[in-house]
């Protein structure tokens, strides 16, 4: 099954319905897919194997996306914020390719073999302008890979994850029911077009009926002002941008009276932020959604009525549950596994995999699912005992001291409880002892925190060999712009001065 | 008859239209309103009537599943006509809808 077909029968069944834009500018499912198809045309008359993707969210987006599906051409967009010279050799890897990049990042793109580039205002006023256009009738396409997207590469060169159209619609098909949303809602996309959830969105929304607005790139400012003119139903933020939301609603006084459906991912969740959340927005569902590029997004959600039961618990059990991933979706087999491959018992940690027909698995070149079709995410963490997942982060994170395996995350939660913490990040740095010992970098609030009180709290509720042997103080961390921790960043930095001690 | 997944087609004796979710282990005809389907860019005009005994409507949205070959339809336009594999009606399948994630 391919990506276009959802577009199709949704366009066949609800074509007068508004599929995507703001205000006065907005766009029928029957003008989406006309608009698509014209733009999808013109791709495969240009006989590039890619269409590559250089800019800022907005209606062209969804209508490239669709287009470049129906044209049978890989979609790559790409992360504009990257040096230039980074850009440029993500950019020679796509060749051969159209380009269809924002005007004023056209000047960063240097010459290449095999990429045509166009500017977006061009591309703009041939496929988005005017009045709609009659569709074009296309030959069905043979290409199954629907679209390259780049990992962040903190490791080295990004690898290009590959994601097939039978993996996109089998998430999508699963996940959403056809024509599902209401005519009033709307879900406002602030997530970039290079992270999987921009990718994601776009498919489940058209499928589901749901209209999408776009802001351009994400402030809090503009995505609350935005949220409350276009009377948005339903959002998908990550952390740091929750928080920030809610700051920016706390000085405007701004309540969101028509946002339903809250979802949030893409980085681990500080409780007292999605504390606040619940107490913020009361009238709002909030989703907790854990997924990976390779699975086509979501794979394990905690749902709204799963965030109440936890708060409200006073049971330990139910109550860290707030803190997990939920359970996995219906359509994905999921099981944690110990370094020899057997499978961890409940409460037991280990590595998380996953196996279903939305999983991929793959880069380009390279297959990185089992032959049986299991996928090692490379992501640490323990299922409990009624099947919630709790994720770690990445296993290359864990830390090994004199043996034994450390979490960063549960130092992390437990820091995050004292008020003086407002951000806090746990690392293994090498060391001759123990081989890796702890140290933890915190962010005060009051500018002198007391890092002997610290240590004997974490003593006293986990051990001692996982309290911080040393503490770094800093006015922050360092962030990606989609809430991603880098903690090989801060590894770097502290390696030699922890070592040095 | 290509049940293959993506494919779609439509009811000859009503409105419906459907996609192939996943297609039957085995080779045989899809049906509804007691009649064969037909693809959806054929010409042919709705003609004939629904069997009374295939009348009980095909649901935008909703999925259909034949247990014995695996095949599964999802209702991408309504109808009034309902859908069998070789005769054997299918079952509307429940599932419940996960919230929205992305």
């Amino acid at each position: 099954m391919r990506t276009p077909l959802l577009l199709d029968i949704a366009a066949d069944a609800a074509f007068d319905r508004t599929a995507l834009g703001s205000g006065e500018e907005t766009i029928d499912f029957a003008a989406y897919r006309a608009r698509a198809s014209q733009a999808a045309a013109w791709l495969a008359s240009r006989g590039k194997a890619n269409t590559a993707f250089l800019g800022m969210n907005g209606e062209l987006l969804p209508i490239l996306l669709f287009a470049s599906g129906m044209a049978g051409t890989a979609f790559v967009p790409l992360n504009y914020r990257l040096p230039d010279a980074d850009l440029n050799r993500l950019v020679a890897r796509t060749a051969p390719a159209v380009l269809i990049a924002d005007d004023d990042m056209l000047a960063r793109i240097a010459p290449a073999e095999g990429i045509e580039l166009v500017a977006r205002s061009d591309f703009e006023a041939e496929f988005l302008a005017g009045p709609p256009p009659a569709p074009a009738g296309l030959p069905e396409a043979d290409n199954d890979i629907a679209v390259l997207l780049f990992t962040s590469g903190t490791t080295g060169e990004p690898k290009a994850a590959v994601l097939r159209h039978a993996n996109l619609t089998a998430y999508v098909m699963s996940t959403v029911e056809f024509l599902g949303a209401g005519e009033d809602e709307a879900a406002l996309v602030s997530v970039p077009s290079y992270h999987i959830a921009g990718i994601s969105a776009i498919l489940t929304a058209a499928y589901g009926g749901r209209r999408i607005v776009y802001l351009p790139a994400f402030t809090p400012e503009q995505w609350v002002a935005t949220a409350a003119a276009e009377a948005v139903t339903h959002a998908m933020v990550v952390p740091t941008m929750l928080d920030r939301i809610l700051d920016v609603m706390e000085q405007t006084g701004e309540t969101l009276p028509a946002l339903r459906a809250l979802s949030y991912g893409g980085g681990k969740m500080p409780e007292p932020v999605i504390a606040r959340a619940l107490a913020k927005l009361p009238h709002v569902d909030f989703v907790n959604a854990y997924g990976l590029t390779e699975t086509s997004s979501t794979i394990a959600l905690l749902g709204a009525e799963d965030h109440r039961i936890a708060f409200a618990s006073g049971d330990p059990a139910i109550r860290r549950r707030i803190a997990s991933v939920g359970q996995p979706l219906p359509s994905v087999e999921l099981e944690i596994r110990r370094e020899d491959g057997t499978p961890c018992a409940p409460g037991e940690h280990g590595e998380i995999h996953v196996r279903g027909e939305q999983v991929s698995g793959e880069y380009l070149h390279k297959k990185a699912v089992a032959d049986d079709g299991w996928f090692a995410t490379n992501d640490a963490g323990w299922l409990d005992e009624g099947g919630y997942l709790f994720v770690e982060g990445r296993l290359d994170d864990v830390i090994v001291r004199g043996g034994e395996n450390i979490s960063p995350g549960e130092i992390e939660d437990l820091l995050r409880t004292h008020d003086d913490i407002a951000d806090c990040a746990v690392l293994g740095i090498p060391c001759e002892k123990w081989g890796e010992k702890v140290v933890a970098v915190i962010v005060s609030r009051s500018g002198c925190p007391d890092t002997e009180a610290l240590s004997t709290a974490i003593r006293a509720k986990l051990r001692s060999t996982k309290t911080p042997e040393q503490w770094f103080v800093r006015d922050a961390l360092p962030y990606n712009e989609t809430g991603k921790l880098l903690r090989r960043v801060l590894k770097a930095e502290l390696a030699e001065a922890a070592c040095a001690e | 008859m290509d049940l293959k997944p993506g494919s779609r087609w439509k009811s000859a004796v009503c409105d419906a239209q459907m996609v192939v979710v996943r297609p039957p282990s085995r080779a045989g005809e899809l049906q509804c309103g007691g009649a064969p389907v037909l693809p959806i860019d054929d010409p042919a005009p709705i003609t004939g009537e629904v069997s009374p005994e295939f009348a009980e409507g095909v649901a935008i949205g909703k999925r259909y599943i034949d247990e014995d070959s695996g095949l599964e339809i999802l209702g991408a336009k309504a109808g009034k006509g309902s859908l069998a594999f070789d005769g054997n009606p299918l079952a509307p399948k429940g599932a419940k809808p996960l919230p929205a994630s992305d």
